[in-house]
């Protein structure tokens, strides 16, 4: 496709990005707009702020790719992440917004009464958000790759560049607008084009290239085992990511909460239909797309196969745009949450120490990303969230569903669940890909049980260190607000 | 997989963490191989480290779990078989052997607790009465230790009251170990004192905020009365509204729960002081307000907000020629919430804010200092408010409040 194009997108995408950071708040209110200015966030925006931040590129260019090479296996990815919500509406949105902890660490803090296993999880959510931030560089790579034919570290640096000028700079002020209108661009960026093809592709009559069922690769199917591990990891992963817990803190109470968390189902469900059309419809129509490695651009690259000509090129720039809006989103928002973290816990909470923070929170991943080489976008998002299912998940729920939770208890679960995973990523790793067990490849279907349970475990065992505000904490977390009528 | 980005990742993190688990253990060994002076300066060391260590433990009173920590402590300081804790009821903890006599401890010092005298009792004493239960039975451990440790039992003394004992015990009592027991007492005494200070110093800042809170509503409800008054015959029906506005505002500064309220409710009671405001000075007072939504849940203290306000209108605007204008801000700060009151007012000279601020002068500024010295009791130091102003320049108040206080119900 035409370079030029592509890198436009890019360069409108960054701008509409930063300009809405800078300028959605700077609309002053008179005296008479009281009420309309200190008006909560309505849950519609806030579940599209939602949506936006947690559609990472995994969502945007994985899933199709890994549709186009595995066809349904793939689907369990999408249903995991979208379902991954259901847990979160049913056990831990409301609860951990009336808490009035503002990140993981305050909240385990507060609720176990202990600044160690304060330590231990700034120190897990630090590292996993390092770990999610990898392949949205990753994918921002790929893109400029594919799309402009210039070096891969471009794309990486560009992102990194953004969100850090972005951020550091106060663009993040009214980061709900922003990630708000992330979302919609991903959805039209995904939307159009896919419908545009399947018109025009009906309109001239293409004859199909391969049976939908047809297996391009070749690939083995995927076994019982791995798909149940990989929805334990996806399912219970969700409830620990940093930037998602963060954004339910714009909800006023545990009540609108859930509502949004119920929008967001609703956004993502739609939002999934269509990477599982691209896949589909580059099964049928541009099998030879399915090239191992390049599966994930296969979404950057159906339109200019398909339709081909300017408007092939305008389709393709308009899912750049999504795609790096796609990017911009994830990391402003793991940088953002992760600065809060660092800023906090490592450098004494000032506005300078969340600058420094927010750069280190960007440029320690670019790092790891220049190591490291791109493999197959979904798969490597699917392995942080079993890190996070196997660590973070576990002391959210026991800490809001199970008085009996200790501090030590905390502690010895992350530590079994983070070296168990992160152990079996790195055997993975040194094994290589043809000789690796199916069990490491996808470890959370172990290690989220034996998290649990050590966590379960020791806390009986030091059942004398259940901390004296527990029964106070715990009441707060259950007890539905008052209405707002009769707080007047 | 061997290149997969985040395996490398992980491996590269396990390795830098194996490296510091490697420096770390070596730096420990190498400094036990460091010379640690005679042996006299190292019993100092040891009875003073063991001394400090059992402080922190008793540092939040007398309770179980600090005085299991600290009696082990004491137990090797003391070089005795066993050690308990005890206050008035019972006992608290117990370390070394003998827990055979631990049920019958709170007898043996019932005389100790009730004439605060240090009661020594010979190998043997401890034993069941020989009518009760025959010996080698319940009252006695299956090894017998007990029936063969005197015991020296010393009384915690706070202040005139005993709150408790310490006891020791050896197989025999001499006189070092009474007076070493004795002293132990007396310094586990001082701890508890200690304690009991921390827990009144903590009350008093309770009350503090307490007292600067009530101080703000009377401030206001007379400025607001005055307000209304002058309508009272020449626009009775505004007057009417005004006073329902009025009683709204009171209803929310009257109530009875909660020293902290969220900044939409805040915000709330500054839009119906300022009606009252306009009442009185029309259209010369003029106010923007820049909010960003991320922060309107943000708990802050209750009434920290309007004071701010009403200064920025008494002082800023009232002593001013023609139109003023207010600006209110809030915004995300990162793990903050940062807002800001802005008028272009008559501004103050910063020398007599500061006097103001440190409560040396008596000044206008109360709501000022009221709110300031709030924000620092209730976050710390560096959470005071942030004042830009100079005379003829206006003023610019800053107020930094972090947006996690699980502690602080809304």
């Amino acid at each position: 496709m035409n370079p030029g194009v592509a890198l436009a997108a890019v360069a409108v995408v960054s701008l509409a990005t930063a300009a809405i950071g800078f300028y959605g708040l700077r609309i002053s209110r008179t005296t008479g707009d009281f009420y309309v200015a200190s008006r909560t966030v309505r849950p519609w925006w806030n579940a599209s702020a939602i949506g936006g931040e947690y559609l990472s590129a995994a969502s945007f260019l994985g899933v199709a790719g890994l549709i186009l090479l595995s066809g349904t296996d793939a689907l369990w990815f999408p249903v995991g992440y979208t379902a991954g919500y259901l847990m979160l509406l049913l056990f831990v949105a409301a609860p951990l917004r009336r808490s009035g902890a503002y990140t993981i660490p305050d909240f385990t803090e507060a609720r176990l009464d202990s600044k160690a296993v304060r330590k231990v999880t700034s120190l897990v959510v630090v590292l996993v958000g390092w770990l999610y931030i990898v392949p949205q560089l990753h994918g921002a790579a790929l893109t400029i790759r594919i799309t402009t034919g210039l070096p891969s570290w471009a794309g990486s640096v560009a992102v990194v560049v953004v969100v850090c000028l972005t951020v550091v700079s106060g663009g993040m002020r009214s980061i709900t607008f922003v990630q708000a209108f992330q979302y919609w661009l991903k959805l039209t960026a995904l939307a159009l084009p896919i419908l545009f093809i399947i018109f025009y592709l009906a309109g001239t009559g293409t004859p199909a290239l391969a049976p939908p069922a047809a297996n391009p690769t070749g690939a083995a199917p995927t076994g019982l085992y791995q798909n149940v591990s990989l929805l334990v990891a996806l399912l219970f992963g969700t409830l620990g990511l940093p930037h998602v817990l963060v954004r339910f803190y714009t909800n006023p109470d545990g009540q609108s909460a859930r509502r949004t968390t119920l929008i967001v189902l609703g956004l993502l469900s739609v939002f999934y239909l269509f990477p599982t059309a691209y896949g589909l419809v580059g099964r049928v129509f541009a099998p030879g797309l399915a090239r191992a490695g390049q599966a994930d651009a296969m979404v950057l690259l159906l339109p200019g196969e398909l339709v081909g000509g300017v408007a092939g090129d305008l389709l393709s720039a308009l899912v750049v745009a999504g795609a790096f809006a796609a990017f911009l989103s994830t990391t402003s928002g793991l940088v953002v949450s992760l600065a809060g973290v660092i800023s906090q816990d490592v450098l004494g909470g000032g506005v300078g120490g969340f600058r420094l923070a927010a750069v280190l929170s960007a440029v320690v991943p670019l790092g790891f990303a220049f190591m490291t080489d791109s493999l197959a976008l979904a798969g490597s998002v699917g392995l942080v969230f079993a890190f996070t299912a196997s660590t973070v998940c576990p002391v959210l729920l026991l800490g809001i569903w199970w008085r009996g939770l200790t501090d030590v208890g905390a502690i010895a679960g992350m530590a079994t669940g983070g070296l168990l995973c992160g152990g079996a990523m790195i055997a993975g790793a040194v094994s290589g890909a043809a000789n690796i067990p199916v069990w490491l490849a996808q470890p959370a279907a172990w290690t989220v049980p034996a998290a649990f349970a050590v966590m379960v475990l020791v806390s009986r065992a030091t059942a004398r260190r259940v901390p004296g505000t527990m029964p106070r904490v715990m009441t707060r977390l259950h007890t539905p607000e008052r209405p707002l009528a009769t707080e007047r | 997989m061997p290149d997969s980005p985040l395996l490398t990742a992980a491996a590269v993190a396990v390795i830098a963490l194996a490296i510091a688990v490697v420096v770390g253990v070596g730096l420990k060994v190498l400094r036990s191989f460091r010379d640690l002076g005679t042996d006299a300066e190292r019993a100092t060391y040891k009875t003073l480290h063991a001394a400090s260590e059992a402080g922190q433990h008793l540092r939040r009173g007398l309770n179980p779990a600090g005085a299991a920590k600290a009696s082990r402590q004491l137990r090797t300081l003391l070089g005795c078989e066993a050690l308990a804790i005890t206050d008035t009821t019972g006992v608290l903890a117990w370390d070394g052997a003998a827990e055979d006599l631990k049920p019958r401890l709170m007898e043996l010092a019932a005389g100790v607790l009730a004439g605060g005298r240090t009661a020594v009792l010979p190998a043997g004493a401890g034993q069941a009465p020989a009518g009760q239960a025959p010996a080698g039975q319940a009252a006695t451990g299956p090894d017998g230790t007990g029936s063969r440790l005197a015991a020296v039992i010393a009384p915690v003394r706070a202040g005139t009251r005993v709150v408790g004992v310490v006891a020791a015990f050896a197989p025999s009592a001499g006189a070092g170990l009474v007076r070493a027991t004795g002293e132990v007492a007396d310094w586990v005494a001082v701890q508890v004192e200690l304690a009991e200070l921390d827990a009144s110093r903590s009350l008093l800042m309770e009350a503090e905020v307490r007292a600067l809170r009530a101080q703000i509503s009377p401030h206001f409800i007379y400025n607001s009365l005055n307000a209304i008054a002058s309508f009272i015959n020449t626009d009775p029906a505004r007057a009417r509204d005004l006073v329902v506005e009025f009683a709204d505002f009171t209803r929310y500064s009257f109530r009875r729960h909660g020293d902290f309220t969220t900044l939409a409710e805040e915000l709330r009671c500054i839009d119906r002081y300022l009606l009252l405001e306009r009442a009185r000075f029309g259209e010369r007072v003029q106010v923007s307000l820049r909010v960003a939504p991320e922060v309107l849940s943000t708990v802050i203290p209750f009434l920290s907000l309007q004071p701010l306000v009403e200064n920025a209108v008494r002082h800023g605007l009232e002593a001013k020629e023609g139109p003023g204008h207010i600006t209110i801000t809030a915004d995300d700060a990162g793990a903050f919430a940062q807002v800001t009151i802005e008028d272009d007012g008559v501004g103050m000279d910063p020398a007599q804010l500061r006097a103001v601020l440190a409560g040396h002068a008596d000044g206008d500024h109360v709501g000022l200092r009221n709110v300031d010295a709030r924000l620092r009791q209730v976050y710390g130091n560096e959470h005071g408010l942030v004042i830009d102003t100079a005379p003829g320049e206006g003023t610019l108040i800053t107020m930094r409040v972090p947006k996690s206080q699980p502690g602080h119900d809304a």
